[in-house]
């Protein structure tokens, strides 16, 4: 720096310092709704500056210089037409795989310096190691997560001594770590042994895990993902990736347990219990379901002075939004006031409900939250739930036997009465029935959302 | 190179930063927030194109290439599902007030 020429080093890290500066500018914007969309954009172009001061600095042969810009090329053309096409409601799988791809990357920066053997100091290979273990599990297990989500994979397969199976792996795993490390130059097959067990590791914590708690593992995966990118920032002395890294490391961690929480259920819980396969035994629910016809819910609806609508999956699965929110629009016409109540777990994420509601154009001073709304349930003449099931169970309020006892409800059980759009008789996302539908004032309307939604427009506007 | 106690300290200031900037958010922005972390954490995108860039042996070659592929896809794929998302918020905030 001394006189007018500045080294590319040190111009290649202050564009290192901007951009880890607008990351965490972007993320502080992204934090609220009005600025959100500013936020991203400043993290993006933090994001765009590196890039382009690594590509043009890196000092790489025109060789390496073009399979880079190849796959720089195939892997973000892929990721911005596929993100570009999918649909609202599979935000949360395409969230996983992309988070998976991250974690990748950061174990193929790890493998690249094992098998380089450019490797330096016991510290430094232990840094790579743990970073490559952390990144082989996020990618294998993001990977799954999507796969469940997407329902290429339906079954949430579990064994006797599931758990033992993962120690070993684990224990294996280790082993091998130590065992690269303890010697002077690892041999490559002992290197691949590493990555496919961590690989392993990843998949089998991931498939006894079920659909409903998939929320948590994509967040916590994330949260990996940022550790292992923080980590193989040690080892590439690279500021802006142990800035990033170790940021979104933390603020993963913080909205994985936010999650956990709205859901009633420690991490531990999530990762090592068998959720939903043997916790159906909640007791017998009382009373029957009492289906109701379309046209009678519509009356009941239009002649409401206050009605609380609670959307949840099936909505999201239905692709239902549009329609909800036309349906909502009229009942404001015919001047009912008309809420949606969002439990923090509706969907299959925290704040998916109000993505979807966004897309429709809802305002959001006419959404909720559980500690705005719990309260109004009582004064409300109809609740109408839309694809919901465990958020409005009122066993988790009651039943001390029940598998979700102590989780926080919504209080539908307390409006006068109560509306539920759902496909079939079957239970919900955790597998145990809803004492909801029992209860006196509560009537079932059968039918997919969009269309139980379609023929309740029709009925409210015949019904004057 | 970092120092490996100032790397420590950039790694602690780093963690409270992520910390206290998810702490105060309102739970409706909980997926965009997680889906924009997730395109902050693309990043590793540079990291790997060093790591290729270095490469001498094709098996380096291979990994390297995978893992730029992998990188760009995180960063470009978070960007566009969060830009996406944050959209609607922008839609539903003008149509504020309307619905009463």
């Amino acid at each position: 720096m001394n006189g007018a020429v500045m080294s590319t080093q040190t111009l290649v890290q202050l564009s290192y310092l901007v951009a880890a500066f607008l990351f965490i500018v972007g993320l502080k914007r992204m934090s609220s709704p009005l600025t959100a969309v500013s936020g991203v954009r400043w993290a993006g172009i933090g994001m765009v500056l590196a890039t382009l001061v690594t590509l043009a600095f890196m000092g790489a042969s025109t060789f390496n210089l073009s399979l880079v810009i190849g796959a720089v090329v195939i892997g973000g053309g892929l990721a911005w037409v596929s993100g570009k096409r999918v649909a609202m409601t599979d935000m949360p799988q395409m969230i996983a795989l992309y988070n998976g791809m991250g974690g990748g990357a950061a174990a193929a920066i790890a493998a690249v310096e094992l098998y380089g053997g450019g490797s330096q100091s016991t510290a430094h290979l232990c840094i790579a190691l743990i970073g490559g273990f952390i990144g082989s599990v996020s990618f294998s297990g993001s990977l799954i997560a999507f796969g469940k989500l997407q329902g290429l994979i339906t079954k949430s397969i579990r064994f006797g001594g599931q758990k033992i199976v993962n120690l070993a792996i684990l224990v294996g795993t280790v082993a091998a770590g130590v065992a690269i490390v303890a010697g002077a130059h690892a041999p490559a097959p002992l290197i691949s042994a590493f990555f496919i067990l961590a690989l392993m590791l990843g998949v089998a914590m991931t498939l006894p895990i079920g659909g409903a708690d998939m929320p948590v593992v994509i967040s916590l995966y994330n949260a990996l993902t940022g550790l292992a990118v923080g980590f193989e920032g040690f080892v590439l002395d690279n500021a802006a990736m142990i800035i990033a890294g170790t940021v979104v490391g933390a603020a993963g961690t913080l909205l994985t347990q936010l999650m956990a929480k709205a859901m009633n259920r420690s991490l531990s819980n999530v990762l090592f219990s068998n959720f939903g396969e043997s916790g159906a035994a909640g007791g017998t629910v009382a009373g029957t379901q009492k289906p109701i016809e379309s046209s009678d819910a519509g009356v009941m609806l239009a002649y409401s002075q206050k009605v609380i609508v609670v959307p949840g999956y099936g909505m999201a699965v239905a692709q239902a939004q549009h329609k909800v929110w036309e349906l909502c629009q009229l009942l404001i016409e015919h001047g009912v006031q008309v809420r949606f109540a969002i439990h923090p777990v509706a969907g299959r994420m925290p704040g998916h409900m109000n993505v979807l509601l966004a897309e429709a154009g809802v305002p959001y001073d006419l959404i909720s939250d559980l500690d705005e709304i719990n309260a109004e349930f009582e004064t409300a003449d109809v609740t109408l739930i839309i694809g919901a099931n465990d958020v409005v169970n009122p066993d988790a309020r009651n039943n001390r036997q029940s598998p979700i006892f102590g989780m926080p409800i919504l209080n539908a059980d307390k409006s006068k009465n109560v509306i539920v759009i759902k496909r079939g008789q079957g239970q919900g996302f955790s597998g145990i029935d809803n004492a909801l539908f029992g209860l006196d004032q509560t009537r079932m309307l059968y039918g997919d959302a969009q269309s139980a939604a379609g023929q309740l427009i029709q009925a409210v506007k015949a019904a004057g | 190179m970092i120092d490996g106690v100032i790397a420590l300290y950039i790694f602690m200031l780093a963690a409270f930063t992520g910390y206290e900037v998810i702490s105060r958010v309102p739970v409706i922005l909980h997926t965009p927030l997680m889906s924009g972390s997730n395109f902050v954490h693309g990043i590793v995108l540079v990291g790997a194109m060093v790591a290729l860039a270095t490469a001498d042996t094709t098996l380096v070659r291979v990994i390297g290439s995978i893992g730029v592929f992998l990188a760009a896809g995180n960063a470009v794929g978070g960007y566009v599902v969060t830009e996406r998302m944050l959209q609607m918020f922008v839609a539903a905030g003008k149509n504020r007030g309307k619905g009463r």
